[in-house]
């Protein structure tokens, strides 16, 4: 397998690249930390990976990405699977105070997904085949106070994805949908508890790996979220709003 | 940085402590350091030693959980290296399909290289091949000032010698090379004797230690009288072959216990019927080709086995007694634990041999070694302090990764070289063990 990965660095991704090196795949790692970019392709040829090359940019430098997906192909010859894992969590009440700090939080976690999929996609549907998996969150399927802008980011990837899986589907092209709960990681070690409801990031990145094999169209992560989600989801809005979530 | 305060348990469950988390960011960068320039540092690895070794009540503890990359492995050489918050089990994971095992393995494989390193852990192969530290080729140490040195038996060799069995107190350890050894797979030609008596473990050791790799005995320690000193002896070597006939299965982890029970399973009742039941099952003499897993790791397979304990939590109590007078004191410490009627399901006993180690504060010397654990209770405390007036009698020493009560007086004499290797501590390291046995001099 031939596989890019943007937000390489981030914990759920860093699991999963070690899950795919395992099976000797060929990886192409995107993140802004060349440092831990190259630790991470020692680590990964270690354990197996055919081979591993690093790409420093941000995720939210748009001319980056065309050359990204480029050298991707160049250095792999050839790509099967995109895995998009870059995103913050941010503090919703900072971004409360200005339009600014909200605006940069939906570049950060929806517009510049949307920005290294259009090239993506135009791949893969030329292609004829190949599987784009995104993390998206459980936070996007419905808005709550208490993180709401992050939720519409996650959100409008979501509806996104679906519009692009219905597209692609005709061109043999595999969207997958990853929608995490509470994952223990460096990302939400503010915030993080430690009962049954935080999963570690290497169940996270066993299920994606499982949803990629099989071709799925949307996981919640561990499982159990579809359920929590199906409820939160069918409470009516004049209740809803009342709620403190 | 991510931090947080945080409750801190170690295996034994049963000392609770408070510590502010700091997460070690990655090799190169610099110790990441609380504001208060006054709270006490530790690395911590995963939290598997028993007592409170790997705890730093009050302190910081420095996680080095994310320093989890392989750096490098050399198929030809078997010199793997790694972070030092790589754990056992990974190495294992790459390196046994490739034909390499480790040196030398302690009973669980959830343990960082980094805390292998700090307790000089030790494995069933003791005699043959000595401590986890005798294969250390170099590693780096990072100290709180920011310096770096890279220590072998060439360089640095002072800080070699303390940081192995150092108890993490020498510095934080970001990376070591280790030289593993080569198997043909991954199965064991293990032999299984019951045996009856003491003299007869002592002599079933004596004749195997030679032509056996591992060896390690389980013993009833609830069995009184004319079954005093029954058990069962393990000994194996690995499979010889590149195609074994048989290729039994690695066991899959089960559930284990996903909770605490409100109170421990383990009691008089349930030891006196389970060492009965295990004694019996033991076949008189059995041969049979075994997956490495279920030989070195049988508790790896039944997570979060230490909870059967209850909330209280365990202690465990390791001991080992110089051969020469030892044999005596050992059988009398026997009888104590089973007048005592607390004893333990999984009593495990073992010949050291006489490999010595690097390390300055290495546990492991020449005599035997008991291993057991105990449900925390009173009745229990004053017992291990029975125990160990009887080590100290016989001149041998108590574990302190599974240590959690023994007192100053008792570790200062079994470890009289502390105050050498207090030198090498690192000035803002300390951790709630050391401050526990140094806090008072000797008696």
């Amino acid at each position: 397998m031939k596989v890019m990965i943007v937000g390489a660095c981030s914990a759920i991704a860093e699991a999963t690249a070690k899950r795919l090196a395992e099976r000797g795949c060929e990886l192409f790692l995107v993140a802004r930390n060349a440092d831990r970019l190259q630790t991470m392709a020692d680590d990964l040829q270690v354990r197996g990976a055919r081979s591993a090359t690093i790409f420093t940019a941000d995720a939210c430098d748009y001319d980056a990405h065309e050359p990204m997906l480029q050298k991707a192909i160049e250095s792999m010859g050839g790509l099967d699977t995109v895995l998009i894992a870059h995103g913050t969590l941010p503090d919703q009440e900072e971004l409360q105070k200005t339009w600014e700090a909200t605006a940069q939080a939906l570049n950060e976690n929806f517009l510049s997904v949307v920005g290294i999929l259009t090239p993506v996609a135009n791949y893969m549907e030329e292609q004829g085949s190949g599987t784009i998996a995104v993390i998206s969150s459980v936070a996007g399927d419905r808005g709550r106070q208490s993180n709401y802008v992050y939720g519409s980011a996650k959100g409008a990837v979501s509806i996104f994805l679906q519009g692009l899986r219905n597209r692609l589907f005709h061109s043999g092209v595999n969207v997958l949908t990853i929608k995490p709960g509470f994952v223990k990681t460096p990302m939400t070690a503010d915030i993080a508890g430690d009962g049954f409801m935080w999963a570690e990031a290497d169940d996270i990145a066993e299920g994606i790996i499982k949803g990629i094999d099989k071709g799925r169209n949307v996981v919640y992560l561990p499982s159990f979220w579809w359920v929590i989600m199906t409820i939160i989801k069918s409470i009516p809005e004049t209740v809803f709003k009342r709620l403190k979530l | 940085m991510a931090s947080a305060d945080s409750k801190f348990r170690s295996w034994g469950r049963h000392i609770r402590s408070d510590a502010t988390a700091l997460r070690v960011q990655s090799r190169a960068a610099d110790l990441p350091l609380p504001a208060d320039s006054t709270s006490p540092l530790l690395p911590y690895g995963q939290g598997r030693s028993y007592g409170d070794s790997c705890l730093n009540n009050g302190g910081t503890l420095l996680e080095n959980a994310g320093l989890n990359h392989f750096i490098s492995f050399d198929d030809e050489s078997g010199v793997i290296s790694c972070e030092s918050g790589v754990t056992l089990a990974e190495i294992l994971r790459i390196a046994v399909p490739r034909g390499w095992f480790l040196p030398v393995t302690p009973g669980t494989r959830y343990v960082s290289v980094g805390g292998a390193i700090a307790n000089d852990v030790h494995g069933k192969n003791h005699h043959r091949a000595g401590t986890f530290g005798c294969h250390v080729l170099r590693f780096e140490l990072l100290r709180s000032d920011g310096s770096r040195m890279l220590c072998s038996p060439d360089e640095n060799e002072q800080w070699y010698r303390a940081t192995i069995g150092g108890l993490g107190l020498t510095g934080m350890i970001t990376r070591a090379d280790i030289q593993l050894k080569p198997v043909m797979n991954a199965y064991l030609q293990e032999e299984t004797l019951r045996f009856s008596s003491l003299d007869e473990f002592f002599m079933l050791t004596r004749d195997s230690d030679a032509s056996y790799e591992y060896t390690v005995a389980w013993i009833d320690c609830v069995a009184k009288g004319k079954d005093l000193g029954r058990g069962a002896f393990y000994r194996a070597n690995h499979h010889g072959s590149a195609s074994p006939g048989q290729r039994p299965k690695a066991p899959r982890t089960s559930i284990g216990f996903p909770f605490t029970p409100p109170m421990s399973l383990v009691n008089k009742l349930s030891l006196k019927a389970f060492n009965e039941a295990f004694y019996r099952f033991q076949p008189k003499r059995r041969s049979r080709t075994v997956h490495y897993q279920p030989f070195f790791y049988p508790l790896d397979s039944i997570q979060h086995w230490n909870r059967m304990y209850g909330p209280k939590g365990m202690l465990q109590y390791q001991c080992v007694l110089p051969e020469d007078h030892g044999k005596d004191v050992f059988r009398n410490m026997l009888k104590t634990i089973s007048d005592s009627g607390s004893g333990s399901f999984l009593a495990v006993l073992k010949m050291f041999g006489d490999i010595p180690s690097p390390g300055m504060m290495s546990f492991p010397r020449p005599g035997i070694t008991l291993a057991l654990d105990f449900p925390n209770s009173p009745e229990v405390m004053r017992l291990l302090d029975r125990l160990d007036d009887m080590t100290r009698e016989a001149g041998g020493a108590v574990y302190p990764a599974k240590d959690a009560r023994m007192s100053a007086g008792a570790f200062q004499e079994y470890f009289p070289q502390w105050r050498e290797f207090s030198e090498y501590i690192d000035p803002r390291f300390s951790s709630s063990f050391w401050r526990r046995v140094t806090g008072e001099s000797s008696t």
